[in-house]
């Protein structure tokens, strides 16, 4: 079965210029970009879990770490990837259901992900960063 | 023999599943999280512990950090799997991800316990 899909001949554009990666595309390529930086940050985000939890001098240094200028836009930043993974992972838990399969609730659905986790990254770095 | 083609990575219904159902206990815990969060607005050392002082934010904040370990071991395994494509190196990129992440359970274990 899979094997005559994949041999019926299909059209092909690999030209890297003329490519367009529509909006569905783009949330999902950021979905694995977003997973792989948590992943990679995760000793870092533990050590700070771990400084603002343990003493009132850890706390202490946890807060002038987070207080730098650089390091809230760092933050920001991650907080975008999280809510990003969190809500096209809740679009991909729909689409596993079947719900929203077809072209047009797939692109809605991806910007109503894009719209949503930038909003709720700017509510929480407004309320905890600034 | 077995009939089928090699298309990367994504084999498993176990695994999918268990990336699903942990991709769902930290969405829930997400959301749990934030509600607390906005509604003590911890604005000191004291307020932001108490907020895990208690036995069931412990247990849920375990909870969660287990299944984002397990889940993040599905997750970057798979992505090794797309990406690394000599075996030798490939096997490294495993061992060494699910190395670490049995050591950030345990140190996660250490904070919420010895806070
Ligand atoms: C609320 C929390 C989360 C939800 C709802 C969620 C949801 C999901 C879902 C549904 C998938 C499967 C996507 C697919 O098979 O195409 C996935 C993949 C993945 N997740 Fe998460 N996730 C969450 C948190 C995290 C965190 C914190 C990390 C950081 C380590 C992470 C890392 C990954 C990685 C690396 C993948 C594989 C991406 C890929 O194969 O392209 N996830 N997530």
């Amino acid at each position: 079965m899979a094997e005559m899909a994949i041999k019926k001949k299909r059209p092909k554009n690999l030209d890297i210029m003329t490519i367009r990666l529509p909006l569905p595309g783009i949330l999902s390529i950021l979905h694995r970009i977003s997973g792989a930086v948590i992943f990679l940050l995760l000793p870092v985000l533990l050590w700070l879990f771990q400084s603002s939890l343990t003493s009132p001098e850890t706390f202490a240094t946890f807060k002038s770490v987070v207080g730098n200028p650089l390091v809230k836009i760092v933050l920001l930043g991650l907080i975008w990837l999280y809510m990003h993974h969190f809500c096209a992972g809740i679009r991909y838990l729909l689409l596993d259901l079947h719900k929203g399969v077809d072209l047009a609730s797939a692109r809605l659905s991806s910007k109503i992900v894009f719209v949503v986790s930038i909003a709720l990254t700017l509510i929480i770095g407004a309320k905890v960063l600034w | 023999m077995v009939n089928r083609i090699v298309v990367g990575a994504h084999y498993g219904l176990k695994d999918w599943i268990i990336q699903r159902a942990t991709a769902i206990i930290m969405a829930i815990y997400t959301v749990i999280f934030l509600a607390v969060v906005g509604a003590v607005s911890p604005n000191s050392f004291e307020a932001w512990r108490g907020i895990f002082a208690g036995g069931f934010m412990k247990f849920i904040t375990f909870l969660f950090f287990v299944s984002l370990f397990y889940h993040a071991w599905i997750g970057v395994r798979d992505i090794w799997m797309d990406y690394a494509k000599p075996d030798g190196l490939r096997l490294v990129l495993m061992i060494a991800t699910a190395a670490v992440l049995v050591g950030y359970a345990g140190w996660a274990v250490q904070i919420l316990w010895r806070m």
